[in-house]
This record gives structure tokens, C-alpha cells and sequence, in this order.
């Protein structure tokens, strides 16, 4: 368990001290993205990952988040922290209303459920001019700031949203480690046998659900007070797929994993702006060859390769020997 | 050490010429925004290769008082935050004094905070109206607002004793720019709209909200968006049976509407740049030269039609290109205060004039009511 | 124009629409009965039905049924193609990983066809002409008829092929028990083969006979795909008449949603019985529950 602590001191001592290595203003910008992405990673990876259960609507709560942050702020007026409080609270409502029927299904129809669920929500930010502006997007919403500060530059804004970013992985570090943690692995293994053991499949599946969905929307309050601007093209289907895409490739049930995917995943396009038009069909690829070759994703896969050729070299030397 | 001296001063003397020869020649960074691939790619991509072709062009014959532009273009996608980050990217890292862009109204308005924070000068290539209206510091626009593509129609509904119309528009950001002018204007033209209907960008079939509009007391029919689904409009209209006049926007401006919806096309009118009529217009009209040369340009450099999207980055170029000449050096608040002196600026997209509080620059000139007859454009008198 | 008429309108385009959605749908099912897996690519095969008819019209000038047949053909290989190199070699199918695994596959599909035949939209000439008929007081097309015409023929097919056909009851046999099935001597492998292929071939010709009246491009998998797969909800994975009244019903449902109550909202429709059916009967309204065993 110490060595738990540790690891995690030291990623907090690595992310507080990294802008003072980097000169670029630009990377600075992309970071703070990467830090928002690890938030939505990490509240998927708890469902998905630990849980089991597929969801393909996370956009939908992370624009949910957005858009009440957004609609509140910029449209009445309302102090951003309690519009961020307000937002995480009617959203994890909401999922939790919604969890009980939808956690029921499973596999595909799951899938699917929340499929639906996420298109909804973006079809409702799209045609709700008269709040969220359309197509054409909300803009005007202030940055937050806090004891005089206000957050509108990269570097203090990749402060705020690491600050969050690191608090939550602690924060779901702690969870997963404990009996909550334990159970959910259960359900993931075997609802029936967790059931018998006596733990509340349904109960549980619909609280994480819930706080994944809450977590997603303190993700998108950040979001929209960093941007200054939200539009419906964000939220859609297609990110969806991108956050699932984060967690498969950086690692189903790991923590680390998702700050690895979500890294990976947010500095891709730009390491392949010389490719810009096939980006799509290296995403797709990536999907495709993660999950045939590599299902624990980079977080269990590279090591176990290095370990691969680290025994292929040494029976090797030892024939040679 | 006599043996070093020669090399030596050599050295010295070729490293002083060499940094005097690049002082001179540094390139001038501009940046461009263009959504490439993604949805609004009908846009980008032609603004794209006419960006490059008139870079190429200006620099082949000296560049900008004897320097380079350096083109830097990030594909957006037609995302907004995309657009945000690359931005950013343009004037933190590449360190652009201009940026051309963004394609649509969606990613232009998600920009313009950015830029007003660091003062970099933007010409947008989207049609929304909100870009320039309220006027900010450092926004422009070379696209026609919308809201003159309105007036355009409703002059000539006004001129048929036209009043009641349906309106049709697309959800996305083009479409619901144009519906809010559509019904922003219709008071002033005495003009009411009695049906107003949407339809999503990838639908496939409007019968269902055209036997609405056909059911309601509508004379004619205005429809605002882009390929392809004002060519399943055309085509449904065609299937019901619907006599009325119908209108399109200047989202379909292009040939390729007129291939996409083959025969349902006939008889239909839209507003539009004078591009696409470039040769049938007379002799007098001021733009008939730049309009031919882009044309001819175009066809030459990639084997297609110079359309009406990419005269928007012609424009901003070459309005770049003169905000530079002018004098007054080359940073980014200089070009931004030639940018606003342009005057009788004879480009694509109409004759600019911008001024201090007017960051568009175009009247309803700009804009040319055509028929479509025989699968080509013919003028409307 | 009285209401009545209005909504004959709306009935039948609806159930124009939706015969190409029960036609997608019969694929996923196909797939479904012969796997347990729901092929998200389904879409894309679709979109690649449309092209490659027009890439056979156009670039090869090839006649119009000897163009919809190698379109077919092309499509049933890519869709065979997809299942050698992603699904067979799944070490571990499960149901994520197949989620997955087709979700990405579609993106691969859409981004070759993408660059291969770029991002315009493409239109097709009708099969047999383009001037509206009348039925009573709503209009169709030439191609409507023929949209009902081929999807009659392929549930017909289809449901002939799976009850009589030693094929079809091989693979009915792998859907009920993939291991009974291997015990008596069915290759279970093949099967899938033949399933991807025929669903292959149905959605292609899905593809086909709809690109005239929507036009193509390569995106239009998405949405069809996703319709399709409501369809196949509603109506039950059974793949025979269940699927196709889900087809049908989701068709109607949408269109006098946008008629009668928003036009904006109209994807929205569907998605949102898909959801009531997948809380309340998610075996679909026209089939049998199925129970899981533990």
C-alpha cells in the first residue's frame, strides 16, 4: 500500500513541476486538455474497467456538464463554482434516475442503451437554440477564479485542472483499492456469483454509474470555463468512441492506464498533423489491433513485452552461453 | 595564427552577409484555420487550395515587398475546440501575425476570444453575421453575412408580391445562422414566415416537413443549407408534386448541386457570389477580372471549378496581402489597422470596403440572384 | 390540403424509409443468430454497397445490373475480408471486445473508403426513371417501388434459406448452441463466415438501392447503421418478420414525428424508443424472451 502512496507522490511531484521544463506555450495548451481527458478517462474506466459495464454516451454527461455550466454562467449570471456544483449534482441525479433502467441490460443492449442515451442528449444540445445556442455554440462563458485569481491563462488553467484531475485519481486510487473496489471487480467477474456473496449488484452498478456520470460533468464545467465557448460537435457520438478508445488503449482497470490513454490520445493528432487527413483510419487501426492484441491495454502490454523479449534474449544468451 | 586569420575573417565575413541576407528574407508567418476534413470539408478543402495557390502565386513573383509568406494551415475538422487548440498553437508556437479562417460560423465564434486576447488579426471565411456584428477589434470576415443573401430573396419575393413563405433549414451552424436571419428580416420585407421547419445534415429524406409546408397557406419555399440535403429537398419537392417557387442559399453554389439533384434542379434560384457566373457577366463589372483570373487559376492548379468557399480565402489573402503593402510594417496591430482602411477592394466574394465599424465590408452587391436552366446559371433580371 | 391526406404522405414515406431499415436490420440480425455478436460495421458495409456501385457506374461504365451485382459481390468480400482479420483471431470475444473491436472496424472502413473515394457526395441514377407516382392522395418514386420489391425478396430469401436450407439450419443451430452445434459436426467457423458474408451481401444491397433517392458518400453508414440496429431492437433479433415490422414501425414512427410533431427532434424519435423498448421488452416487440444461463 505504501508503494501505492509513493507512486502517486511521485506523479503529483512530475505533473507540479513539468510546465517550469516546457518553453512552449503550445504544449502547455494541450496539457491542460490531456488533463481534462484524464478526468473523462478515469470516470470511465471506473464503469468500464473495474465495473464492466459498457457505456458509449459519455459525452452526453460531460456536455451536460458543459452546457448547465455554460447556460448558467454566461445566461444568469451565477457564481461558476456553484454553477459547477449545481452541474454535478442535477447530473448525478439524473444518471442515477436513469442508471436503474438502463444497468439492468447487459453487454450489447447496454451498449446500446447508452448509445442512444448520449445521441439524445447531443440532439438536444443541437436543438435547443433558445438555451444552448445550436449549432453554432455558447459563447461568453467567464473563466473561474478564486482568491483574486482568474483563471484565463494556460498555465494557470493547467494548474486548476491538474490540481482536480490529480484529486480525482486519489480519490479513485482509494476507491478501488477498498471493499467498494473489490465488489465492483466481483460484479465485472460475475454479477451472479457477487450477488450471492451478498453484494447489491444493482445498488452498486447504479452509484458508480452515477459518479462516473458526475465526475464527467465536473469534467465539462472545467471545459466550458477553460474554452470560454461550447458547441454540440464536442459532445458528440465520435468522443464517445474517443474516450473508450483512451481507456482501451491506455488500460481497462487501471488508474494509470487512464492517464496513459487519455495522454496518448489527446497529443495524437497533433504528432500526426503530417497525416491529417487519415488520422481516422490510424484511430480505428489502433482499436482494432489494441483489442485483438493487446486487451489489457499499453499499461499491462508493454511490460508484458518487455518481459517477452527480455526472456527471448535470455534463452538466447543462455543457448549461446 | 596568420594560417587561421584568412579562414577566420572569411567566416565571419560570409556568417555577417548570411545573417543579413536572412534577416531580410525572414518569411511572414501567416495562419490559416480550414476544416479540411469533417463535415464542413466543402469548405475547407477548396479555401485550403486556393490559400496555397495564392501564397504560391505571390511568392513566385517576390512575395510581399521582397519576402516570403510562409503558410502555416491546421485542419480543424470543422470542431470547434479543435480550432481553439490549433489557434493557439498558430500564434504561441508559430508565431502567425495573421490568421485566415475558420471555415464555419461554429469554430469562428469559439476563436474570437482567443484572438482578441493576444491581437492577432482574423479574417474569417464563414457566413455568419454575429462574427462582425457587434464589431470586434480584431475579427474580420470575407464570407457575405448571410443576412444579405436574405435581404436578396425577400427583395425579389417583395418584387412577385410574394408573403407568405415556408422555411427549411438545416441544424447545423450554417442553417441556424440563416434561419435566425430568415426570420430576422421577414418584418422589415413584409414578409411572413409561416412554417418553420428543420432537417438534420445527414437525413435522407424531407417529405414528411415538405407535406407539412405543402398542407400550409406558403407561396414559396426558401431552404438554407448545404450539399447534400437541399438535393433531397429538390428531389422530394419534385416527388410531391409541389409547384411553388423554391429558393436555395449560397451553401449550394456549386455545380455539384446541380449534378446531386439532376433534374429536380430546374427552375430553382438562389443568391450568390458573382464567381459562378463569371462569364456571362458583362464587360463593366468591376470584379469580372479578378473573378476570371481565380476561375482560370484554379482550373489550371487542381482540376476543378474555383467555387464561391474558396473565393473566401482569395479574399483574405490578397486583403492580407494589400493590409501588408500598404506600409506600416508587418506586425499584427499594424495589419490590423491597414486591414481596416481596405477600400474598393475588387475580390470574390464582392467589393470591400471595410471601416472602423464595419468588419465585413460588403453590401447586398455582393450577392447576385441566379436560375438554374439547363444545368447551368443563368441571371436573374 | 386535408390531414388525412397529409398523413398518407407521411405513412408512406415512412414505410419506404423504413423497408431499408428492416433490411439493415435483418443483417445484424443474421449476424447476431449465427455469432451473439451485433456487427457495428453493419453501417459502413452498407455505405460500401453505394459505392462501389458507383465506382463500377461511373469509372468502369459498366451496365446498371451488372454494376449492383459486382457492388454486391465487392461488399460481400470486404464484409468477409473484415471477419478473417478481426474476428476470427479474437483470443478473448468478449462482448466489449467485440463491441469494440466492430465499432473500430467501422471507423477503418469509413476512413479507406473516405481516402480512396474522398468526401463528396456522389448521386446515382434511378433504377427505372424519376417521376412520382401517385398512391391514393401521397407521391412515391419509381425507386420506392423498387426498395419494397428487393427487401420483399431478400426476407423471402432469407427466410427460406435459414427454414429449409441445410446452411440456414446449420446456422440456426450454431445461434441456439455454438458447442452442441461443433458436437455434431457443424463448422461452427464457417458459419460465421457465411453470416458475415450474407449480411454482407444484404446490407450492400441495402446500400445499393437506396443511393439514389439519398445520394452517397462515405459517412452515410453511420446513422443507417444505427437505425438499422433500432430496428432490429424494436422488432426483435429474430431476423424474419419481427425485424421487419421493426423496421417498418421505427420507418412510420419517425416519419409522422417529423411531420406532425418537430422535424428537428426526429432522430431524437427513434433513439428514444429504442430505449423504451430496451427497458420495458428489450427482446424486441415481436419476439420470444430469451434467457441467459448462469
Amino acid at each position: 500500500m505504501n508503494r501505492e502512496i509513493l507512486k502517486f507522490l511521485l506523479l503529483v511531484v512530475v505533473i507540479l513541476l513539468l510546465p517550469l521544463a516546457i518553453h512552449e506555450g503550445y504544449l502547455l495548451n494541450v496539457l491542460v486538455f490531456v488533463g481534462i481527458h484524464t478526468m473523462l478517462a478515469l470516470a470511465l474506466n471506473l464503469l468500464l474497467g473495474y465495473a464492466g459495464q459498457i457505456s458509449l454516451g459519455q459525452a452526453g454527461f460531460f456536455g451536460l456538464g458543459a452546457y448547465i455550466s455554460g447556460i448558467l454562467t454566461a445566461t444568469h449570471g451565477i457564481n461558476p463554482w456553484l454553477a459547477m456544483v449545481i452541474a454535478a449534482v442535477v447530473v448525478t441525479f439524473m444518471a442515477f434516475l436513469v442508471g436503474f433502467p438502463i444497468l439492468k441490460l447487459k453487454g450489447h443492449y447496454l451498449a446500446m442503451a447508452t448509445l442512444g442515451l448520449g445521441i439524445i442528449i447531443y440532439i438536444v444540445f443541437n436543438e435547443a437554440v433558445d438555451h444552448t445556442g445550436g449549432p453554432s455554440g455558447l459563447s461568453g462563458i467567464p473563466n473561474l477564479s478564486l482568491a483574486g485569481i482568474t483563471f484565463d491563462s494556460d498555465l494557470k488553467n493547467y494548474y486548476l485542472i491538474w490540481t482536480m484531475t490529480l484529486i480525482s485519481m486519489g480519490l479513485a486510487l482509494n476507491l478501488v483499492h477498498s471493499r467498494i473496489g473489490r465488489a465492483l471487480r466481483a460484479i465485472h467477474d460475475s454479477e451472479v456469483a457477487a450477488r450471492v456473496m451478498g453484494v447489491n449488484a444493482r445498488l452498486l452498478k447504479v452509484q458508480i454509474f452515477a459518479l462516473s456520470a458526475g465526475l464527467s460533468a465536473i469534467a465539462g464545467s472545467l471545459y466550458a470555463h477553460t474554452l470560454t465557448f461550447v458547441a454540440p460537435a464536442s459532445f458528440g457520438f465520435n468522443f464517445s468512441v474517443e474516450l473508450v478508445t483512451m481507456v482501451i488503449i491506455g488500460g481497462l482497470a487501471s488508474i494509470y492506464g487512464s492517464l496513459l490513454g487519455a495522454a496518448l490520445l489527446t497529443m495524437l493528432p497533433e504528432l500526426l498533423r503530417a497525416f491529417q487527413d487519415y488520422d481516422i483510419i490510424v484511430y480505428g487501426l489502433l482499436l482494432v489491433v489494441m483489442t485483438m492484441y493487446m486487451p489489457g491495454g499499453l499499461v499491462k502490454g508493454v511490460p508484458r513485452l518487455f518481459n517477452l523479449l527480455r526472456t527471448k534474449l535470455k534463452r538466447s544468451s543462455t543457448a549461446n552461453a | 595564427m596568420k594560417k587561421l586569420l584568412l579562414p577566420i575573417t572569411t567566416f565571419l565575413l560570409v556568417s555577417a552577409w548570411a545573417v543579413t541576407c536572412f534577416a531580410n528574407a525572414t518569411p511572414i508567418k501567416i495562419g490559416a484555420l480550414f476544416s479540411v476534413t469533417g463535415p464542413p470539408s466543402f469548405l475547407g478543402e477548396p479555401e485550403r487550395n486556393t490559400a496555397k495557390m495564392v501564397v504560391d502565386e505571390i511568392n513566385a513573383k517576390g512575395g510581399i515587398k521582397g519576402r516570403k509568406i510562409d503558410l502555416v494551415v491546421y485542419d480543424t475538422q470543422g470542431d470547434a475546440t479543435k480550432a481553439v487548440q490549433a489557434a493557439n498553437r498558430l500564434i504561441k508556437e508559430d508565431k502567425v501575425v495573421a490568421i485566415i479562417g475558420p471555415s464555419t460560423t461554429g469554430e469562428s465564434m469559439a476563436v474570437i476570444p482567443v484572438v482578441e486576447k493576444e491581437g492577432i488579426p482574423l479574417i474569417s471565411c464563414a457566413a455568419g453575421s454575429k462574427i462582425s456584428d457587434p464589431v470586434k477589434k480584431w475579427v474580420f470576415k470575407t464570407a457575405q453575412n448571410d443576412g444579405l443573401a436574405v435581404t436578396k430573396i425577400y427583395e425579389y419575393l417583395n418584387k412577385k408580391k410574394i408573403s407568405k413563405v415556408a422555411i427549411l433549414t438545416v441544424s447545423d451552424g450554417f442553417g441556424s445562422s440563416g434561419r435566425e436571419q430568415l426570420k430576422a428580416n421577414a418584418a422589415a420585407f413584409g414578409i411572413q414566415v409561416v412554417v418553420d421547419d428543420t432537417y438534420g445534415p445527414k437525413d435522407t429524406d424531407m417529405t414528411s416537413q415538405l407535406t407539412k409546408i405543402r398542407g400550409s397557406q406558403a407561396q414559396a419555399i426558401i431552404c438554407w443549407g448545404t450539399n447534400p440535403g437541399p438535393a433531397v429537398i429538390a428531389k422530394n419537392v419534385k416527388q410531391l408534386g409541389i409547384k411553388l417557387p423554391l429558393f436555395m442559399s449560397h451553401g449550394v453554389s456549386s455545380k455539384k448541386f446541380i449534378e446531386l439533384a439532376g433534374d429536380a434542379a430546374e427552375g430553382i434560384m438562389l443568391p450568390s457570389g458573382r464567381v459562378i457566373v463569371s462569364d456571362v457577366l458583362p464587360a463593366s463589372d468591376k470584379q469580372k477580372k479578378s473573378l476570371m483570373a481565380f476561375v482560370k487559376d484554379y482550373q489550371n492548379h487542381y482540376k476543378a471549378e474555383g467555387d464561391h468557399f474558396g473565393g473566401h480565402a482569395w479574399d483574405a489573402v490578397m486583403l492580407l496581402k494589400g493590409a501588408i503593402e500598404r506600409g506600416g510594417g508587418d506586425t499584427p496591430a499594424a495589419i490590423r489597422d491597414q486591414l481596416e482602411k481596405t477600400t474598393n477592394f475588387a475580390g470574390i466574394g464582392g467589393i470591400f470596403n471595410y471601416t472602423a465599424a464595419d468588419h465585413a465590408g460588403l453590401t447586398k452587391d455582393a450577392f447576385v440572384l441566379v436560375e438554374i436552366k439547363n444545368k447551368d446559371w443563368a441571371l436573374v433580371k | 390540403m386535408e390531414l388525412s391526406d397529409q398523413i398518407a404522405q407521411y405513412l408512406v414515406s415512412g414505410l419506404s424509409t423504413g423497408a431499408i431499415y428492416a433490411l439493415i436490420g435483418i443483417g445484424f440480425a443474421i449476424i447476431y443468430n449465427a455469432t451473439e455478436i451485433i456487427n457495428f460495421a453493419q453501417g459502413e458495409l452498407v455505405m460500401l454497397g453505394g459505392m462501389f456501385s458507383l465506382f463500377f457506374l461511373n469509372a468502369m461504365h459498366l451496365p446498371l445490373p451488372a454494376a449492383v451485382l459486382l457492388a454486391v459481390a465487392a461488399t460481400t468480400g470486404a464484409g468477409v475480408l473484415f471477419e478473417r482479420l478481426t474476428i476470427r483471431p479474437l483470443k478473448s470475444p468478449t462482448p466489449l471486445a467485440l463491441v469494440i473491436i466492430t465499432i473500430g472496424g467501422s471507423i477503418l472502413i469509413r476512413g479507406i473508403a473516405m481516402m480512396v473515394w474522398g468526401k463528396d457526395t456522389h448521386a446515382i441514377p434511378a433504377f427505372s426513371g424519376s417521376e412520382p407516382l401517385s398512391i391514393g392522395a401521397a407521391t412515391i418514386l419509381p425507386q420506392h417501388l423498387w426498395i419494397f420489391a428487393l427487401t420483399a425478396i431478400a426476407i423471402i430469401a432469407n427466410k427460406l434459406f435459414f427454414q429449409y436450407s441445410i446452411t440456414g439450419k446449420a446456422m440456426r443451430a450454431c445461434a441456439a448452441n455454438r458447442r452442441a452445434a461443433g458436437l455434431v459436426g457443424i463448422d461452427v467457423k464457417k458459419m460465421v463466415l457465411f453470416s458475415f458474408a450474407i449480411s454482407a451481401s444484404l446490407g450492400s444491397l441495402a446500400g445499393i438501392i437506396v443511393a439514389p433517392l439519398t445520394m452517397t458518400s462515405y459517412d452515410v453508414g453511420i446513422m443507417l447503421g444505427l437505425k438499422g440496429f433500432c430496428a432490429a431492437i424494436i422488432g426483435g433479433l429474430s431476423g424474419g418478420v419481427g425485424t421487419v415490422l421493426g423496421g417498418l414501425l421505427l420507418g412510420v414512427l419517425e416519419s409522422l414525428g417529423a411531420g406532425l410533431v418537430s422535424s428537428g427532434y426526429k432522430d431524437a424519435i427513434a433513439f428514444i424508443i429504442l430505449l423504451l423498448i430496451l427497458f420495458i421488452r428489450p427482446q424486441g416487440l415481436f419476439s420470444r424472451a430469451q434467457s441467459e444461463r448462469v
